[in-house]
């Protein structure tokens, strides 16, 4: 075992792993504020989160097309691209509510899942058609910008991209934004009311179903914002690329304690982290006989073991006190 | 009331016998319908190569069908959509097995998925020619219904050794996807290049497609000079592109599934300058493919992606064999295993050289080629520079 390569490369693991998990963080929150109003899980969520990665190429696209790209300071692009990528998302989100979720609300629970599910194919196929006329392409890439490109190489095996950096910021912001309007506005207090008791809630002369549409809405827009975040950091998107992240961010949710928004940003960082550090060393430490290949074996695996000793995700207490 | 409805029945059927009589009349003259088959991935992340294999089969089939026609039989094409998944080209390969008037399949792009398959179409002895798998394994289980007229990767993975010694590299790190071709032509690349000395630094499988980071990041540490992925482009430029933005700069290397304009087209400038080996030359490298070029952008109204001239060679090569398989029949339609049999016999001057099969289905004397990406705009795919031309026959079966 090389023990100083080990070393050597555990700060830019954690690099990696950070921005893997705050792109977790962001998905998660969509599930995990859904669940928190409506108690089931918006499986659509994944195909929400890849809409707005493909606003995001398609607004670069057209700017390189009309030529403007490169005189535009890039970070004015990026919050650009953010602002639509969270508006195309979060207006999705509200209109697949709308339409397939609202009508069923009185149902058994499963039937919105199905209902769910049948909307994730049904964007999935949308999207690609779409960009199969559009664009005639399966997979888009996102132009790069030189100026996010730029590396600050600190030591041999350690160099910090321009764009990581950017998207760490991005996903604090947008994850310190939403703590803002959940915990310290009249709004936040109003989905907090609808979380914890509609039928008290309406009472209260809370308008529930326009309190769900708004958690609809955030939630699309965290998810648009993690798919804009998503293409600048690893450039190639398809329509099917927000399948696994959906799953994995879904997961993150559970692991902090689905319903509990500080314990989807908690759940996706240790899933995140936890998926780099195992991808990373698992060959190293093995000898090769455990691949990268491994890591989410290793991840879920751990995962278990969390739920088993704290079924309720890791902030899971703080949800029994509340109730 | 009664009498009208009599009458509108007369004219309905009368005009139902006149649609109809023109269709029996032509059916009558010919003999019946045979159809060729392609298959290869139409949609989804690898279908610019397989969209070559489909029009480069078509446009043979509408250029060369002359001769069959003239024994009395209409020649038709049917295109199929294998996804690159090795469960839906089973499936499709099952109903072509069904459908008794296809005699020949040009297919697939992916070696993972040509091998399932061609294990159904040997149940029936139907020809498969393929213009693209490089596997060991399609010809050395020795079908006599499966043949390629390009190369194979335990040459290919040796053919890159070779150059990357001839480079001067001294250490390799090694990626492949998991699948049957990549896995397989990694693994002969790592081991000639362990016999030529080269270090081998690592040997990596993923199925991943967009975060390549906990693979880059290791490889990065141990500082290799080359870097091998085997696999198709549609998950090798990400990782390229993403292994050049950490940083890596070490020369990159890639067997044939590098081959698509599609490659520069997601990587960017971070595959400019790298190399592969192929088993498809360049178009512009064979002279007498000019007119298929000539005709295949004014048909298509795009440059004929790689694989798309040797999908027209093994069109052609179906075509002959039906050819002589109906006149060995006495002019009728012929048996399914009396083509696949005409097949192997057929010696065929095409535009991409010669062909001719070996007892178990290679090509006699195969090309082998190591180009260079020239430029980073996708149209000038055509232009990569040529580096080094190998032909070489194929390894005899192994018994």
């Amino acid at each position: 075992m090389d023990i100083p390569l080990l070393i050597a490369i555990f700060p830019q693991v954690l690099l990696d792993g950070l921005i893997l998990g705050f792109m977790y963080a962001l998905i998660a929150l969509g599930y995990t504020m859904v669940y928190g109003v409506l108690e089931f899980i918006n499986f659509a969520h994944s195909e929400i989160f890849v809409l707005g990665a493909f606003v995001g190429v398609e607004i670069l696209l057209g700017l390189k097309a009309a030529g403007v790209l490169e005189s535009l300071p890039p970070f004015l692009v990026l919050v650009l691209l953010l602002l639509a990528g969270m508006a195309a998302s979060g207006l999705l989100a509200v209109t697949v509510e709308r339409v397939a979720y609202r009508p069923l609300r009185g149902a058994p629970r499963l039937v919105p899942l199905i209902s769910a599910i049948g909307v994730s194919f049904f964007l999935q196929d949308a999207i690609r058609l779409f960009e199969s006329i559009w664009n005639n392409a399966f997979n888009l890439v996102y132009p790069s910008m030189d100026q996010l490109n730029y590396r600050f190489e600190l030591t041999e095996t350690m160099d910090v991209p321009v764009k990581s950096l950017v998207v760490i910021a991005a996903a604090l912001l947008m994850l310190w934004a939403l703590h803002l309007i959940v915990n310290r506005t009249k709004v936040g207090k109003a989905i907090r009311a609808v979380a914890e008791d509609q039928p008290t809630a309406s009472l209260m002369g809370i308008n529930v179903n326009r309190i769900i549409s708004l958690t609809f809405l955030i939630g699309g827009a965290m998810g648009g914002a993690a798919g804009v975040l998503f293409g600048v950091q690893y450039s190639v998107i398809n329509p099917y690329t927000g399948f696994i992240p959906g799953i994995k961010a879904f997961t993150a949710a559970v692991l902090g304690g689905i319903g509990n928004i500080p314990g989807a940003m908690m759940g996706g960082l240790v899933l995140g982290l936890l998926e780099a550090f195992s991808a990373s060393y698992l060959s190293l430490l093995t000898g090769g006989a455990f691949g990268a290949e491994y890591k989410d074996i290793f991840a879920f695996s751990v995962l278990i073991l969390i739920l088993i000793f704290r079924p309720k995700g890791l902030l899971g207490e703080v949800v029994r006190e509340r109730t | 009331m009664k009498h009208r409805s009599y009458w509108r029945l007369v004219v309905v059927a009368s005009a139902l016998v006149a649609l109809a009589f023109p269709a029996v009349a032509l059916a009558g003259q010919a003999k019946g319908t045979i159809k060729i088959a392609s298959q290869s991935p139409l949609s989804g992340g690898q279908a610019a190569l397989g969209e070559g294999i489909k029009l480069g089969t078509q446009l043979a089939v509408e250029q060369l069908k002359g001769p069959v026609e003239k024994l009395g039989f209409k020649v038709e094409f049917v295109p199929y959509d294998d996804q690159a998944k090795p469960d839906v080209g089973v499936a499709n390969a099952k109903n072509i097995l069904a459908d008794k008037d296809i005699l020949a399949v040009i297919g697939h792009l992916n070696s993972g998925v040509a091998i399932p398959s061609s294990e159904v179409y040997k149940d029936d002895k139907l020809a498969m020619i393929s213009p693209a798998n490089t596997n060991p394994k399609i010809t050395d289980r020795n079908y006599l219904s499966v043949s390629r007229v390009c190369g194979r990767d335990d040459v290919q993975g040796a053919v890159g050794a070779e150059f990357a010694k001839g480079l001067k590299i001294k250490s390799a790190y090694v990626i492949h996807d998991k699948t049957t071709y990549g896995q397989g032509v990694a693994e002969f690349f790592r081991d000639d290049s362990k016999k030529l000395g080269i270090e081998v630094l690592g040997f990596e499988g993923t199925e991943e497609k967009a975060n390549f980071d906990p693979i880059i990041t290791p490889m990065k540490a141990k500082n290799p000079s080359l870097v091998y992925f085997g696999g198709i482009y549609d998950q090798m430029a990400p990782f390229f592109r993403q292994t050049r933005e950490k940083g890596v700069k070490s020369t990159f290397l890639a067997p044939d599934g590098a081959d698509s304009s599609d490659l520069t087209k997601i990587g960017g400038k971070a595959v400019v300058g790298m190399y592969y080996t192929t088993v498809a030359g360049p178009v512009a490298l064979y002279p007498k493919a000019k007119k298929f070029s000539d005709d295949y952008r004014g048909k298509f109204g795009k440059s004929p992606e790689p694989y798309a001239a040797e999908s027209y060679d093994s069109t052609a090569i179906a075509l002959k064999a039906i050819e002589a398989a109906i006149k060995g029949a006495g002019g009728k339609a012929p048996s399914r295993e009396a083509v696949a049999v005409a097949v192997r016999k057929t010696k065929h001057e095409g535009i991409t050289g010669s062909i001719e099969f070996d007892e178990k289905g290679d090509r006699k004397k195969a090309g082998y080629f190591v180009l260079q990406v020239y430029s980073e705009n996708p149209a000038q795919w055509g232009d990569n520079k040529l580096v080094k031309r190998l032909d070489i026959a194929p390894p005899p079966l192994k018994k």
